[in-house]
């Protein structure tokens, strides 16, 4: 394809996105949100004071979703972590 | 007269409509103003709150609100004549549909985007929140009953829909896999769904599938078989995540709207078929009367309480300017009056004789539980003047039905439960509130009942929807009457077709109610009282709102010249 045409193909393409995908993308990342929450509050139990028999095997998880766990906990309207020096 | 003719007319009505009385509402009765920030910038979080261009804000506000329900009322309201469904479609989508539409979707976005339920607390009262919730309630389970009927009555007249239709699910969990694997854009993908899926006619005409010696064998008929299928079916599809199956589903959806659109339009257009059905039909004795019946078999497509809750839910949390909500509220009713108008013309001049349409609209009864299958072959017959073969070309307009009508159920099912946990927050009924898969069984079980209701007329079933339809637009209505007065602005343009709205309906619900009780439906005549009292609620907290606004108004003098919320 010659780049003029490339250049409206692609236009083409990313209108028909914002036409049919993006009707769904709120619901999609609440969706994602709410999957998401799931699993934090898996690695994250005990960091609330909530025994949690994964914890074990979830530990090594820990790194991966400290800067995660920030957000999680504003998300679910905690706006600073009342424990110190574990994230703000 | 040629078919060709009304659709210019009926769009050039559309047209002045939008050019001049929309025009009227933005300036003189909202009072919209491009400056004032909306709540798309205000709250702007990337997920829920989006600016978002009006075209593409227009697209998804439309293909939200176009279904399947302004296909059927049309096609079983032309039993009356092909005039007086045309003049309501076209009056009703111009003077109420617009108004309201346009309405909720500007004090939603004056108010942070609240959806209808929440402002009706806030403007009218704390108990109209009660009433909206049980008004939705009715709405969604009258919703769901007729059309898992449509679409039972649609799969045994036309079992070659049967394989391209449950051949659409894979397909679309597929598809939506490919794209969110490859993260690749949709366009091709969705493009060869709608391919692969039109494809798949050729196999559902090969191989119709017939389920009566099944339902037979286990002692039941074909439609309560489907009609049981339909609803395990949504039950499952209300408990799965939306990215499984009900978005990608859409994708392929949304494009066979805008098809089915092009196809009606552009087959009225080259086939030049005659309107064969008389102007203003002579209906039999002891029909019901259209005047005030027209009024609720055509819901939407000349206005419907249901676009108040897309207006006032996604849309207004999207727009980008507040001067964007004329063109996207109000054209998006005139969308929908644009399907309404397909479906007239499906059933009227798609029949191609009298005397097939005679025998089609004989009686009440005919015309109604017929009408689905009326527009399918109307629009087979527009497809078959583009040059596809008509067996195909009538598979294709019955997959298009289904599709939109299966659609509607998985929203209308899902949004059930939603509804049913509500209730079970205010009634403080824990379990209900919080166990998903109670709340999923009841939101499928009440309409199941319904629809397997022995010796159900779907006539009746129908009109109590559009009973039911209406007053949740009358509500919305209400609504924006009370606040366009309360900010001194003139509320005649919403207060005409919310006293014609409740006087058409309490005056059906009225007649219906003698009607099921001499036929012995008395489910029927429950359902249709509890909604009658539901109006007269609605009635008089309407006129209490109005009367403290006007007190209030009265006493900060009538030049206090409050605008804007």
């Amino acid at each position: 394809m010659t780049p003029g045409w490339r250049e409206l193909y692609k236009r083409i393409e990313e209108l028909h996105d914002e036409y049919f995908v993006g009707r769904w993308r709120s619901g999609m990342q609440r969706e994602a949100g709410r999957q998401q929450d799931a699993l934090m509050a898996m690695l994250f139990l005990e960091a609330l004071g909530i025994p949690n028999p994964t914890s074990y095997y979830a530990f090594e998880l820990y790194p991966e979703f400290v800067e995660e766990f920030h957000r999680w906990h504003q998300r679910m309207g905690m706006n600073r972590f009342p424990e110190p020096g574990v994230c703000c | 007269m040629p078919a060709v003719v009304v659709a210019i007319l009926v769009f050039v009505a559309f047209f002045l409509g939008y050019r001049f009385y929309s025009k009227y509402l933005a300036e003189k009765v909202y009072a919209l103003d491009k400056s004032k920030p909306t709540p798309a910038h205000e709250f702007e979080d990337g997920v829920d709150y989006v600016p978002t261009n009006k075209h593409v804000l227009f697209g998804h506000h439309f293909t939200s609100v176009a279904g399947a329900a302004p296909i059927v009322g049309p096609a079983i309201a032309v039993f009356w004549g092909w005039v007086p469904a045309l003049l309501w479609v076209v009056l009703g989508t111009i003077f109420a549909a617009g108004v309201h539409d346009f309405g909720a979707l500007v004090i939603s976005v004056r108010n942070r985007a609240q959806n209808i339920g929440t402002l009706a607390s806030s403007v009218i009262n704390a108990r109209a929140r009660t009433l909206f919730l049980l008004i939705i309630f009715f709405l969604l389970t009258l919703v769901n009953a007729v059309f898992a009927v449509v679409i039972a009555n649609l799969f045994i007249a036309f079992p070659g829909s049967v394989i391209p239709i449950f051949l659409e699910i894979p397909l679309a969990i597929f598809i939506g896999q490919y794209i969110y694997r490859r993260r690749t854009s949709a366009l091709i993908p969705s493009l060869i769904g709608v391919a692969l899926l039109y494809l798949s006619i050729l196999l559902g005409q090969a191989f119709p599938i017939d389920l009566s010696p099944i339902a037979s064998a286990i002692g039941l008929d074909a439609r309560m078989l489907w009609i049981i299928l339909l609803f395990a079916y949504t039950f499952v599809a209300s408990r799965i995540p939306v990215w499984v199956l009900l978005q990608p589903r859409d994708y392929i959806n949304s494009h066979q709207l805008f098809i089915a659109l092009g196809v009606i339009f552009l087959g009225v257009l080259i086939g030049f078929d005659r309107i064969v059905a008389p102007a203003i039909a002579s209906v039999p004795e002891g029909s019901p009367h259209w005047f005030p019946f027209l009024f609720i078999t055509i819901a939407c497509g000349a206005i419907s309480g249901f676009h108040s809750l897309v207006s006032s839910g996604t849309t207004s949390k999207q727009l980008d300017n507040e001067e964007d909500a004329r063109y996207v509220g109000y054209f998006g009713s005139v969308g929908e009056g644009s399907l309404a108008l397909g479906s007239i013309l499906a059933a009227t001049a798609g029949l191609g004789a009298y005397t097939v349409w005679q025998e089609r609209y004989a009686d009440f009864n005919t015309a109604s539980s017929g009408a689905v299958g009326n527009f399918v072959e109307g629009v087979g017959h527009f497809a078959n003047n583009l040059g596809v073969p008509l067996g195909i070309a009538t598979i294709f307009a019955a997959v298009v039905v289904v599709s939109f009508a299966a659609t509607t159920m998985d929203t209308g099912v899902r949004l059930q439960r939603y509804i049913i946990q509500e209730i079970g927050e205010i009634v403080r009924f824990r379990l209900l509130a919080r166990n998903l898969t109670l709340a999923a069984a009841l939101a499928v079980v009440i309409p199941l009942g319904l629809a397997l209701y022995p010796d159900l007329a779907f006539g009746r079933l129908w009109r109590l929807f559009g009973t039911t339809n209406q007053l949740t637009a009358g509500l919305a209505l209400a609504v924006v009457a009370v606040w366009v007065f309360t900010r001194n602005r003139n509320p005649l343009a919403q207060i005409v077709p919310l006293v014609f709205l409740l006087a058409m309906t309490t005056w059906a619900l009225f007649i219906q109610l003698g009607d099921f009780f001499r036929a012995g439906d008395y489910l029927l005549v429950a359902i249709d009282g509890v909604i009658f009292v539901l109006t007269l609620w609605l009635i008089i907290e309407a006129i209490g709102a109005f009367q403290r606004a006007r007190s209030e108004r009265a006493a900060s003098g009538t030049d206090g010249g409050t605008t804007g919320a």
